[in-house]
């Protein structure tokens, strides 16, 4: 495949990834807000932002609706729901012969949905019907791509986009959570403290799947135990690296190019999510530990990069 | 059948005006044309709302599949839906084989002429055609003097420009040498049709052309560097932005080829190299869709970013087929288009089976003088332009317009060209319930590797607007499916 093609398929994916995640924490912000038990608007905002990374670009204004619109409407803003959506839709149109034809319709779809008058006035009336629309969306053009897109070197390149997206913005809300969580621990068990443990676990859709497998009984050890070491559920970190491996695996068993160093990359970050207890790394620091798998999902992209995309002729010609 | 469908003729010719003009379906007198007796039938049988819902339907299908394309000078990237008329323009078989071996002969001609001129230029010792029109040609490529291209083929996809005049006979307007599009709307036009009228083709008996992108493939192998019996052949698009990005990816994913853009090419060693995630892989092919000028900022123009440093260089030392070759441009010049007969007749010593367009050169005094006095009858083109733009058509046009045109010519005549208005045919079209004449032409595909193939029909280009002559898509033209019947 070629590798803008490639290329354009990652970050297509990435860009989907990061609008669905935006769109989730933003929808888990507005209903937090709605109960005012001691923590201020103001830093309901503050940890959003945390949460999505402090990307460059998103500027935190004081009024809240506007910082809600620009959150999805602000084509300036590299987390809003549009950038990505543009984004999106940008990188598939130059890799519109890969993907099939029902997944460009869906993706198209969803990117005028956004672009239309509609999606102002549904936004006036419920912030969260839109949001829920453009998950949909997004759902649907998974669910379509993943039964209709051959499966082969170009998918395993949206798969790697994915997850890699996916155990980064995973790991960065949960760095921005340690405080909470942490606090959480020291006080009594109220109302309020569990809303915001539940915020986190419905930020990354794992409220019913928490349930399924500790119950409703929400405490911050499990919770950090979930959502970055089950084996079985989509949005954990050991769910998205184990995935992250497959796909780089099955790239080179298609044919691409031999990438030690992305192999070895990618080895250390699943040895150190494999290799680490729960215990562990709760009597360590947290807040370390997830910072370092940050650390690491960024090496992988520039090994991505680096032997796939934009690879040195030399290196290319000598193998 | 006789009686009946006279009502339903009279409100299809509602208001079908004819005169001069060679009109597709019926002759002077208002009688049909043979080969049109069926499709009128058909339509006049078929309920008003019938014609409607297919139209809906045809509509509908280009949309869900995106057949777009972009137009320049508005804002940044309009995509358009390219219009369609329902219609089929029937062209019987005699008219076809005739058509056909005027193509071939033509093209023979055409890349005959272009191996002559990169190489002895024996037709300008012989005084055949002026030297300084071939050299002061903004196309012609001094880089390509004294190289060898494969089968000494220089034009292995042409789109001519047809038109059928008064009498009922075809006439070559241009030739289009360089990256001649198009042909995605011949493919797609006969795909709808097909759902649309589905009785109507079979009973009619149309030639197929669904081959085109194998015969493509099969023509862009057979131009492949010597020693290379598995070529690796790719399409070379300037990006989405370009006008015909659609028909790019849909002949690259009809012909099975990657489809690339110069970014995703590298040359070492005179090697050409895609850049794919399985390491570099040669490129032994390159069917060109980038103008000469963006081809390599080494060799060309600089500040292009749409080709590949290095690519001529490859391409000279003869490890990679480009195709067209660079420079044959200079072939489709309308200066130099003048010439065309008296190239048939040098190279091959026959007469052309197809003529041209009676054309004034206004370089030659003669001519100038005779142009300038007569600029509200004829048409004037800039020579080295193509797509209806830099056109001038004098009995339309206003007063300022022409002399605009007058003192561009005045300037520099070698840069223009006159033509008569030609009354050229028409063919019926599909407004609403009724049919209404519009001007078409015919673009025919013809494709030369190891030989000349021309699939039946071709694009045939409708001026959609009443009396308009500009059939190009960028200026408002459609199409319509060409029948090339058996």
């Amino acid at each position: 495949m070629l590798s803008r093609v490639a290329d354009s398929l990652y970050w297509m994916s990435r860009y989907l990834e990061r609008a669905e995640n935006t769109a989730r924490q933003l929808d888990v912000t507005m209903s937090l807000m709605l109960d005012t038990g001691g923590v201020s608007v103001a830093s309901r905002w503050e940890h959003l932002v945390a949460a999505l990374g402090k990307p460059t670009g998103l500027v935190r204004v004081e009024d809240s609706d506007q910082m809600t619109h620009n959150m999805v409407f602000d084509p300036l803003n590299p987390a809003s729901i549009i950038y990505c959506l543009n984004g999106a839709r940008e990188n598939a149109r130059q890799a519109r012969e890969e993907i099939s034809t029902e997944q460009w319709q869906r993706l198209n779809r969803l990117y005028h949905q956004i672009h239309s008058p509609n999606a102002q006035s549904q936004f006036e009336i419920s912030v969260s019907d839109t949001l829920a629309s453009v998950l949909d969306g997004i759902h649907l053009f998974q669910g379509v791509g993943g039964s209709t897109m051959i499966h082969g070197q170009g998918w395993q390149f949206i798969r790697l986009g994915r997850h890699l997206e996916r155990a980064y913005a995973t790991a960065t809300l949960l760095e921005a959570s340690v405080p909470d969580l942490a606090s959480a621990q020291d006080r009594a068990n109220s109302a309020y403290q569990y809303l915001d443990l539940v915020g986190i676990l419905r930020g990354c859709t794992a409220f019913e799947a928490y349930c399924q497998v500790y119950t409703a009984d929400v405490v911050p050890d499990q919770i950090l135990e979930f959502l970055l070491l089950n084996h079985d559920f989509p949005h954990s970190i050991r769910y998205s690296v184990d995935n992250i491996r497959y796909a780089i695996e099955a790239i080179q068993r298609h044919g691409g190019r031999r990438a030690p160093e992305l192999a070895a990359g990618v080895g250390k970050l699943h040895a150190m999510i494999e290799y680490s207890s729960i215990r562990e790394i709760l009597t360590g620091d947290a807040a370390a530990f997830l910072h370092t798998i940050r650390e690491q999902c960024l090496r992988i992209h520039e090994h991505i990069y680096r032997n796939y995309v934009q690879y040195s002729i030399q290196s290319a010609l000598t193998v | 059948m006789n009686a009946s469908p006279t009502v339903a003729f009279d409100t299809l010719f509602g208001d079908y005006p004819l005169d001069s003009a060679y009109d597709e379906m019926r002759d002077a007198s208002g009688v049909l044309r043979p080969p049109y007796q069926a499709l009128a039938e058909t339509l006049a049988s078929l309920p008003a709302d019938e014609l409607q819902r297919r139209k809906q339907s045809a509509d509908l299908s280009f949309l869900t599949q995106g057949i777009t394309f972009t137009v320049y000078g508005r804002e940044e990237g309009t995509e358009r839906i390219f219009p369609y008329d329902m219609l089929p323009r029937l062209i019987t078989a005699a008219e076809w084989n005739r058509i056909e071996r005027g193509l071939t002969q033509r093209i023979t001609a055409l890349n005959l002429f272009l191996r002559d001129i990169y190489s002895d230029a024996k037709i300008l010792a012989d005084r055949v055609i002026p030297s300084e029109l071939i050299y002061s040609c903004k196309h012609y490529r001094r880089q390509m003097r004294g190289l060898v291209v494969p089968r000494n083929v220089y034009v292995a996809v042409a789109g001519s420009d047809l038109l059928r005049l008064n009498n009922g006979e075809f006439v070559v307007l241009e030739d289009n040498l360089r990256v001649p599009s198009g042909v995605s709307y011949m493919l797609t036009n006969r795909r709808v049709m097909k759902r649309t009228f589905p009785q109507l083709f079979s009973s009619y008996g149309v030639k197929p052309i669904e081959h085109y992108p194998q015969l493509l493939l099969a023509t862009l192998r057979a131009l492949a560097p010597e020693g290379r019996p598995e070529p690796n052949i790719v399409l070379l698009t300037p990006g989405v932005f370009n006008s015909a990005y659609f028909e790019h990816t849909f002949l690259a994913r009809q012909m099975g080829i990657e489809l690339v853009e110069g970014r995703d090419l590298v040359t070492h060693d005179n090697i050409v190299y895609m850049r794919t995630t399985d390491g570099l892989k040669r490129v032994d092919v390159i069917y060109r869709r980038v103008d000469d000028d963006f081809s390599d900022p080494l060799v060309f123009r600089a500040d292009s970013a749409l080709g590949c440093a290095g690519l001529f260089n490859a391409y000279r030392a003869g490890n990679v087929t480009i195709t067209n070759a660079f420079g044959t441009g200079l072939a489709d010049d309308k200066a130099v288009y003048a010439y065309v007969p008296r190239m048939i007749k040098y190279y091959l010593d026959e007469d052309p089976i197809l003529p041209n367009v009676e054309t004034y050169l206004l370089s030659e005094e003669k001519d100038r003088r005779h142009v300038l006095q007569n600029l509200d009858k004829l048409v004037v083109k800039a020579v080295g332009e193509s797509g209806g733009y830099g056109m001038l058509i004098g009995p339309h046009a206003s007063k300022q317009k022409r002399d605009e045109f007058a003192d561009a010519i005045r300037a520099n005549p070698r840069n223009y060209i006159a033509q008569p208005t030609l009354d050229f045919s028409r063919a019926p079209c599909l407004f609403g319930d009724r049919l209404e004449p519009r001007h078409v032409d015919l673009r025919p595909y013809v494709l030369y590797g190891d030989k000349v193939q021309i699939v039946p029909g071709g694009l045939t280009r409708v001026a959609l607007e009443k009396g308009s002559l500009v059939v190009n898509s960028s200026q408002g033209g459609g199409s319509k499916d060409t029948w090339v019947l058996e």
